[in-house]
């Protein structure tokens, strides 16, 4: 009765801030320039990250699946190029980079405006008449539903590249096998789902911390652990979309 | 003028406030004391609109706060400059940044208008080319100016200053307290302090109402204080052996004892 009494809680305090995050701006110049600061502190900021990761993840699905397959006599290797870019359009771009952006960013987003909460910032601007949720959430929100596909585009091209990387170094299959394979059956509802995938997953990644981050009620202690349930709060719901909208849409 | 009527505040089974009413007048520092815990903070809370009590109203000049559109209540507030406890500064932001946040939102000035009215504010709190530092770089008196500096910049009507001097030496907290006394005489603004700070209770106190658990046991101003029969009061102000000392022997030379 408690744990669901939470849970609806939770929800609808949830709804209310989202609610509350599509009132009109004061003044859109100010909000323009808070949301530009997140989509490069979002942006700029997580981009070496992605960049290293997206590579090693291309590069060993590419080792794994030669692997997998060498000494098949009927899956020809240019499959290996097809699989990797499925795997990492599909799946691995939006999925890794949004568990990765729920590390660095999420964490970001929850303990700044938890701190804003315990120092009285938040507070000092309600005092002001500036909507805050409008102001503090809305514009971290939109900025990461702006930059996080952006960087799933990156990753999703650079795991490519990483697989390419990884073949070109030395494999039993031939560059041109792979380059023959990415290039294999292409359709481009793939990159829409990828896309409608990042969309998701950034809302999710950027909403969850805020909140955790919004409603601290505390001390550094709080904004600690809001911090520690941003990011697994919004892992859980990157899995559970994930499967959702693989579920929905293929 | 502000004025509260019968509020009353709940969390759980703890009644923090109990139907506590008090008129604050402009144009004077208006104090509301009492030991920690007694409610003050969360007083302040409810005045200003962060916190709904469970009953009771605030009248900002006959406009009742908690009777108001919530879009009223914003336009309202753009009337209310607080001070808080620790500067509540944004740490990402300059000084200048930090006091020019409330024209960047609300006001229509040109850029040079609105950093011409920064400049005027800071100079005000004595903090003339302070404009490029960071919080990080200030003192505590220093941030506590800037945060006055924050608080007049959109001209307010009513001021509201939380433990102005916590955290400060005594003769910066007479700075303070002077700053505070000065700005409101000359807007003639409705100034409500919440403080523990004996010395400028006896400096500044034009109005006092204090708070014990809950409720209001006294009101008078500084000249009347210390003649106060009230029990809890006295044990307020006179908590230490020192402050008792001064007492007997002012009123000893007096001839009252």
């Amino acid at each position: 009765m408690n744990i669901e009494f939470n849970i609806f809680q939770h929800l609808g305090k949830f709804l209310i801030m989202i609610g509350r995050m599509f009132s009109r701006p004061e003044r859109w110049r100010m909000y323009f320039k808070e949301m530009f600061r997140q989509m490069v502190d979002i942006g700029v900021g997580s981009a070496f990250i992605v960049l290293l990761v997206s590579i090693f993840i291309g590069a060993v699905t590419a080792v794994q699946t030669a692997y997998q397959l060498y000494g098949t006599p009927f899956v020809p290797s240019s499959y290996i190029g097809l699989i990797v870019r499925n795997t990492i359009i599909f799946e691995l771009a939006p999925t890794f980079t949004a568990l990765i952006l729920a590390g660095k960013v999420g964490s970001n987003l929850a303990s700044e405006l938890g701190s804003m909460r315990v120092t009285e910032q938040i507070d000092a601007l309600e005092i002001m008449g500036v909507n805050t949720e409008s102001y503090l959430i809305s514009t971290r929100v939109m900025a990461a539903i702006i930059t996080i596909p952006i960087l799933v585009s990156v990753a999703a091209y650079s795991g490519i590249m990483g697989g390419y990387i990884a073949t070109a170094a030395g494999s039993n299959y031939s560059v041109e096998d792979y380059v023959r394979g990415i290039r294999m059956y292409f359709d481009p509802f793939d990159v829409q789902l990828m896309f409608i995938k990042s969309f998701a997953f950034s809302f999710i990644v950027s909403s969850i911390s805020c909140y955790m981050g919004y409603y601290v009620n505390g001390g550094s202690v709080e904004i600690g652990r809001a911090s520690t349930k941003a990011v697994v709060y919004s892992c859980i719901f990157i899995l559970l979309a994930d499967y959702v909208i693989a579920a929905l849409l293929l | 003028m502000i004025e509260i009527r019968d509020i009353s505040k709940s969390f759980g089974e703890q009644h923090v406030l109990k139907q506590v009413s008090a008129v604050f007048e402009s144009g004077k520092t208006n104090l509301v004391i009492g030991i920690s815990g007694s409610g003050k903070t969360v007083l302040m809370k409810i005045m200003t609109g962060l916190i709904t009590p469970d009953a009771g109203k605030v009248f900002f000049n006959d406009r009742d706060y908690y009777d108001l559109s919530r879009s009223e209540q914003k336009l309202l507030r753009r009337e209310i400059g607080m001070l808080f406890q620790g500067s509540a500064l944004f740490d990402s932001l300059t000084v200048e940044e930090n006091v020019m946040l409330p024209l960047n939102m609300f006001s229509n000035d040109t850029q040079k208008e609105r950093l011409d009215r920064v400049n005027f504010c800071l100079d005000r709190v004595n903090l003339a080319g302070a404009n490029k530092k960071y919080p990080g770089e200030l003192s505590g008196g220093m941030k506590k100016r800037v945060g006055i500096a924050r608080a007049i910049v959109l001209n307010p009507r009513y001021l509201f200053c939380d433990e102005p001097n916590s955290g400060l030496d005594p003769r910066t907290s007479i700075v303070i307290d002077d700053l505070i006394i000065e700005i409101t005489k000359e807007y003639n603004m409705t100034t409500i302090i919440n403080t523990h700070d004996m010395n400028s209770v006896m400096e500044i106190g034009e109005k006092i109402v204090f708070l014990y658990k809950g409720v209001k046991d006294w009101e008078g101003n500084k000249d009347e204080i210390l003649q106060a029969k009230d029990e809890n009061l006295n044990s307020f102000i006179f908590a230490s052996d020192f402050l008792r000392d001064a007492r007997d022997a002012l009123k000893e030379k007096k001839g009252l004892l």
